[in-house]
């Protein structure tokens, strides 16, 4: 991101902006922005947690008020217990590190092998996963489910059980599109070097592509975790046991016949571990926004 | 013929010849594509089960009806034609229609003017990337509960306190008309989305040599021109790429529907009506059905773009 930091020629030009009209201009429309992202991006948000410290009594106040009068905190207390926060965000934590685990594994093992291993019919089936990208899960929502209710052959369930998450999330084209293209850029020489010094494919995938593949891997993790993060129909239709629900699923039907201004409260904790998430990885995140976007 | 059958000949005495080598070289390759395979088997089994097998599936039960024991007969079109009887199935693509209508307005043209603004920009950089990305990280149900919220019809909501404040009519979004319950719905996805989109132009707006720009200026092109000739051809790509991405993914829209109005004022859309169909009705082949329609208006998008995407290519 460092092409951000370094002033090329834009739309405006520099000898247009030192001009006074042209420098004016630029501040006017500087601070409108501060200050309209701060009111769009910012002020809900705000609004969110200060709404959380309400009474019952001042919620429905009119007209609102901007700061709470009296701040209750026994709101955040018991949205935590009576929604059983600690447990939906420990469920979806769970199911966010399996999902990574494992289409690391198996999506990284598909990637390599083809991009590098190159077996006989490959590409049909690399043409066979990519046109899956054509086909959103949400279409064929109903058989996905019917058959991980009762899967082919053994007719096991995996409903209620975090695998329903963790399979289907190996099935992601684009990652294992991102990989194998930033595999393709690893120069077959080195591995050729590494198979003439008795190196298997599992070995050379381990000591040589891998340590040179960081920074898709981060990609790769960031999109996993926030996948799961951000699903819902899914967890909602293959996790129905309480005690199984993922955040999205819990806050939806765990809303009813609950004051509203424990609910908003509740919102504001469950946003806090992918704000936080965001805060601690935002270089990682915004560069693989964009990795992923520009060349996919 | 003759000649054919010489170098038959000739090709398995070769053959003959090289047996021992040729034995060898397919051990190896056998031995090759086996380890090839086995590090792909993890991935094509979740495929084959989650992905490959489902769609088939959803192709034949379209044309089955399915009762509550299970039993499975053949039906022909009569789960298309029961559907196509629904007047929800109308409402529904009207609704799903209207939304991506909207979303093309708002989602798509406003954060392209948002970074093209952006990009201009010379100090506060940071601040700007990480606000617009912020509600892109909330738990969507969340997100959608807070805005239903702000969208409170009487003066305790957001909207309405704030149009109070300014001493306009309050407004009554999500019960009012269809229209403006969906446009409810579109602004709200625009705020949870639009921060993925504004980065990705953003950075693709970062790639345009500073040359083009400064050689427009010098053939008297203005802001406009400079934007009409140059940034929005420099960018087609991307922007034709996000175009696609932006119709597939609002014609199945769900969660906003779903957790924000539940169905009410007719906001029921497509992929909403295929969950209810299945889990509120039991109805298998009505959902499948509709699941085939739905698919066959999205990979006629996708079709689309790449029949103007390589017509583009040839100009």
């Amino acid at each position: 991101m460092s092409a951000f930091d370094t002033p090329t020629r834009t739309l405006v030009s520099r000898t247009q902006l030192s001009r006074p009209l042209g420098r004016t201009l630029y501040w006017v429309v500087f601070w409108s922005l501060i200050v309209l992202f701060a009111a769009v991006f910012l002020f809900p948000l705000y609004w969110m947690v200060s709404g959380g410290m309400k009474s019952a009594q001042e919620m429905i106040q009119t007209p609102p008020t901007i700061v709470p009068h009296h701040v209750e905190l026994g709101n955040y207390a018991s949205a935590w217990k009576d929604l059983d926060l600690g447990r939906l965000i420990f469920n979806t934590g769970y199911y966010a590190l399996g999902a990574l685990a494992f289409q690391l594994v198996f999506d990284v093992a598909a990637a390599y092998s083809f991009s590098k291993l190159r077996p006989v019919f490959g590409n049909v089936v690399l043409f066979a996963m990519l046109a899956t990208l054509m086909i959103p899960t949400t279409v064929i929502i109903l058989p996905t489910y019917l058959t991980a209710n009762s899967l082919p052959f053994v007719h096991w369930s995996l409903l209620n059980t975090p695998w329903a998450i963790w399979l289907p999330s190996v099935t992601s084209a684009f990652n294992i599109f991102l990989l194998k293209r930033f595999f393709d850029s690893i120069p077959t020489e080195l591995l050729a070097a590494a198979a003439v010094d008795g190196a298997g494919p599992i070995r050379t995938l381990w000591s040589i592509v891998l340590p040179m593949s960081r920074p898709i891997l981060g990609v790769v993790s960031i999109f996993a975790v926030v996948g799961v993060w951000k699903d819902f129909l899914w967890p909602l239709l293959v996790l129905t046991d309480t005690s199984m629900q993922t955040v999205n699923v819990g806050l939806h039907q765990l809303s009813v016949g609950i004051s509203q201004n424990v609910l908003i409260a509740a919102l504001a904790i469950a946003s806090v571990p992918t704000i936080v998430f965001f805060l601690i990885f935002q270089r990682n995140i915004m560069a693989g926004l964009t990795a992923g976007g520009m060349k996919g | 013929m003759a000649t054919i059958n010489l170098t038959h000949a000739v090709a398995r005495d070769i053959r003959k010849a090289e047996r021992p080598s040729r034995r060898a070289e397919f051990g190896r390759k056998l031995r090759r594509n086996s380890t090839a395979y086995l590090f792909l088997a993890g991935a094509i089994l979740c495929f084959a089960v989650f992905s490959w097998y489902p769609m088939i599936r959803e192709v034949i039960m379209s044309f089955q009806y399915t009762n509550f024991a299970g039993d499975t007969k053949w039906v022909g079109l009569h789960n298309y034609q029961h559907i196509m009887a629904d007047p929800d199935f109308w409402s529904a693509w009207r609704t799903t229609g209207l939304f991506t209508l909207f979303a093309l307005v708002f989602g798509y043209a406003v954060p392209f003017f948002l970074a093209v603004v952006l990009n201009e920009m010379r100090h506060a950089r940071s601040y700007f990337r990480l606000l617009v990305y912020l509600p892109v990280m909330m738990p969507p149900v969340a997100a959608a509960f807070l805005w239903q919220w702000f969208y409170t019809p009487d003066d305790t909501g957001l909207f309405n306190a704030v149009l109070h404040a300014l001493h306009l009519p309050s407004v009554q979004w999500l019960q009012s008309s269809h229209t403006l319950a969906v446009l409810c719905l579109v602004l709200f996805s625009t705020w949870i989305n639009m921060g993925g989109t504004v980065l990705i132009y953003l950075a693709s707006l970062q790639s345009i040599p500073g040359e083009l720009y400064e050689a427009a200026e010098m053939d008297g092109a203005g802001i406009w021109g400079r934007i009409w000739h140059i940034t929005i051809p420099q960018t087609r790509l991307i922007l034709s790429m996000m175009l696609l991405l932006q119709i597939v993914g609002t014609m199945q829209v769900f969660t906003e529907p779903f957790v924000i109005t539940g169905a009410a004022n007719n906001t029921t859309t497509v992929v909403y009506l295929i969950y209810q169909y299945a889990f509120n009705f039991n109805n298998y082949g009505d959902a499948a059905a509709l699941g085939v329609l739905l698919l066959l208006v999205l990979v006629g998008f996708a079709a689309g773009y790449l029949w103007l995407s390589r017509h583009a290519d040839e100009e």
